[in-house]
């Protein structure tokens, strides 16, 4: 198993080697960030059950964290209070992104964990849309529709000695690469820890789960800061890839996205957010060189959304690994049937 | 002052077909359990039948008006049939999961149709406002606030003086005792699916002559009607009806007072205030968390 995911990691290593078509490698890192996303994601919806539908607002609030830092800014916090800042490095500003975004999920954890279902899911829709709003609208500091340009790439290294730049492709795919497998391995971590186990508890059985013990809100906050913290962290990296932040990254289609993501893949699987987000990520690729429309292109996901949910409801990789376990099994007893036989 | 009454005109007139949006989804809610997410694009689609029968066909603006309310329940109803009748006792979550396919597909089906360029309607009513007073108020709008009531009434009437409003009644407190006495479940389920989109259908035919038709109308109404649902409280009639209006006042007194830009965050503060003070909402009976 371990040998397995060492050759995958290989290859992954290796496409910037090989590849030499900067479009395709556009496509991987626009990929790679959107499953960093919908991995976040999965630690609330498949582990603890939640469905946030706001999650797009933790990612865009990483993008605009970070490049105002980076670039600098001028703004009234209130009026009369003038605040300035100048531009920081990018590091930095990545860094304040994923603090700012898990905060920004602290108290959104905090305030709408006192409800559950349907409620739930609205509160998160209307934060997300009211982060929006403030985006579109406070000109001052955000640009609001004129969106935020020239945003810097990263560069790392020690003065004097060596630097390395982010502004190629290969070198950003290197970095949404490592930050994903970072994003991964500590997802892993985290729902194989007691912590994990307390989250799945909930999503099970939350009165069962409170009744010995588990204390609901710690966990799912716990659960809402690591996953805001890591969207946030995917939205600073698609930040100084792209160099330009509009209001528009706080779309809903993309939570949208991310949501199909994760439920076609496998909600409550390490590999499913990947699966998912692969085959999300490359779909619309595949569909404009088939000539069909965007809108075209959104139907599309809507109808699967719905098959999967009636065709597929646990998501691909717990299908494929059923159904490769029943495979296990039959050549299992098929082998012991013929083994008196023979 | 006569800034504060003209906005208060506004609001009011405005919270009819806010109050039709939230009644429709509240009833679906209520009685079907399903957050629906296609609530908003059944309200656009109220309002491109109104630009097809208007502006296209040519349609007289009166006939036109039944007719794409008719349609919307007829969607309504097929919605319900073909997507949610196999979804019955499955959880709320993968409810939520297929209205938001249904949603998203629905949405770009209307775009790839009609394109994303914003369309108006013309109406028969003259561009002259009514001036009473200080206030004044255009014949449209006005047209839309009574039409509006009307149509309140109407639910209101369905609902507690009709034999199917008490099969709905019946259904919503206890689905399977009602089952037991003879209702049949599964027409209640989708006569109140049409009603509801018939609702949403007919608020954004109203709304469509008075503002512009584009294909992501319906997401801000669904958002909306969200909010007023919650407000209220989810199921309670009363309350969407109440709910309606008082984020009319919110939204045209925020945008008023404060800056219109934050206009539609109004409904979303008020999500966020009502959840974190009274989460069962202003009018519900007893906890009902979905």
């Amino acid at each position: 198993m371990r040998l397995i995911a060492l050759a995958w990691l290989a290859l992954l290593f290796s496409i910037p080697l090989w590849m030499n078509d900067l479009y395709v490698l556009h496509v991987l890192i626009m990929t790679g960030i959107f499953i960093i996303a919908a991995m976040s994601l999965n630690l609330l919806l498949g582990y603890t059950g939640q469905l946030s539908l706001g999650h797009v607002a933790f990612f865009g609030i990483g993008a605009y964290t970070s490049s105002l830092m980076s670039l600098g800014f001028e703004a009234h916090l209130l009026p009369g209070m003038l605040v300035t800042l100048a531009p920081k490095p990018v590091w930095l500003g990545m860094l304040c992104a994923v603090v700012v975004a898990g905060i920004c999920g602290w108290v959104i954890g905090r305030i709408s964990f006192k409800v559950r279902g349907a409620y739930f899911v609205i509160v998160t829709v209307s934060f997300a849309e009211v982060v929006r709003l403030v985006a579109l609208n406070w000109v001052e500091l955000t640009q609001g529709p004129m969106a935020l340009n020239n945003i810097p790439a990263l560069r790392l290294g020690l003065p004097g000695t060596f630097e390395i730049s982010f502004l190629r492709k290969p070198a950003n795919y290197y970095l949404v690469l490592v930050v994903a497998v970072v994003c991964y391995v500590l997802i892993r971590r985290l729902v194989n820890s007691r912590a994990g186990r307390a989250m799945i508890a909930l999503r099970e059985n939350e009165p069962l789960a409170t009744s010995v013990g588990v204390d609901v809100t710690r966990f799912l906050v716990l659960a809402t800061v690591v996953s805001a913290a890591m969207a946030g962290a995917a939205g600073a990296i698609y930040a100084h890839y792209v160099r330009i932040v509009d209001p528009d990254v706080f779309l809903f289609i993309y939570t949208v996205t991310m949501v199909i993501m994760v439920v076609t893949g496998g909600k409550g699987t390490l590999a499913g957010p990947v699966v998912g987000g692969i085959i999300f990520g490359l779909m619309p690729e595949t569909l404009r060189a088939a000539q069909i429309k965007p809108e075209m292109q959104w139907v599309i996901y809507g109808v699967l959304m719905v098959l999967v949910v009636y065709f597929l409801p646990e998501g691909i990789v717990p299908a494929v690994r059923n159904w490769w376990r029943g495979r296990q099994d039959t050549d299992g007893a098929s082998q012991a049937k013929a083994e008196p036989a023979a | 002052m006569d800034q504060l009454l003209q906005h208060g005109l506004n609001a009011l007139i405005l919270g009819g077909t806010y109050a039709l949006l939230g009644i429709g989804l509240t009833l679906i809610f209520g009685i079907m359990r399903v957050v629906n997410f296609t609530h908003g694009e059944l309200y656009a689609f109220g309002a491109y039948m109104m630009y097809m029968w208007v502006m296209v066909v040519g349609a007289n603006f009166y006939l036109a008006l039944p007719l794409a309310v008719l349609l919307g329940a007829l969607l309504g109803a097929t919605i319900e049939i073909v997507l949610l009748r196999r979804l019955r006792g499955a959880d709320i979550d993968t409810t939520m999961l297929v209205m938001i396919g249904a949603w998203i597909a629905l949405q770009n089906t209307e775009q790839l149709m009609w394109s994303g360029v914003a369309k108006s309607i013309d109406t028969p009513f003259p561009s002259s406002p009514l001036v009473m007073g200080v206030v004044s108020v255009s014949w449209n709008r006005l047209f839309v606030f009574v039409v509006a009531l009307l149509l309140i009434a109407g639910s209101y009437a369905l609902i507690n003086r009709t034999k199917l409003g008490k099969a709905m009644r019946a259904t919503f407190q206890d689905r399977e005792t009602a089952a037991l006495m003879g209702v049949q479940i599964n027409s209640i389920y989708t006569a109140t699916f049409a009603l509801g989109s018939g609702l949403a259908a007919a608020a954004g035919a109203l709304l469509g002559p008075v503002f512009v038709v584009y294909p992501s109308m319906g997401d801000l109404a669904s958002l909306k009607a969200f909010a007023i649902v919650i407000l209220g409280g989810l199921g309670s009639i009363p309350g969407a009806t109440i709910g309606g209006f008082i984020l009319a006042f919110m939204e045209e007194l925020g945008a008023g007072y404060v800056s219109s830009g934050y206009r539609d965050a109004m409904g979303f503060l008020l999500i966020i205030v009502i959840l974190l003070v009274k989460p069962t909402g202003l009018f519900a009976q007893k906890e009902r968390i979905g």
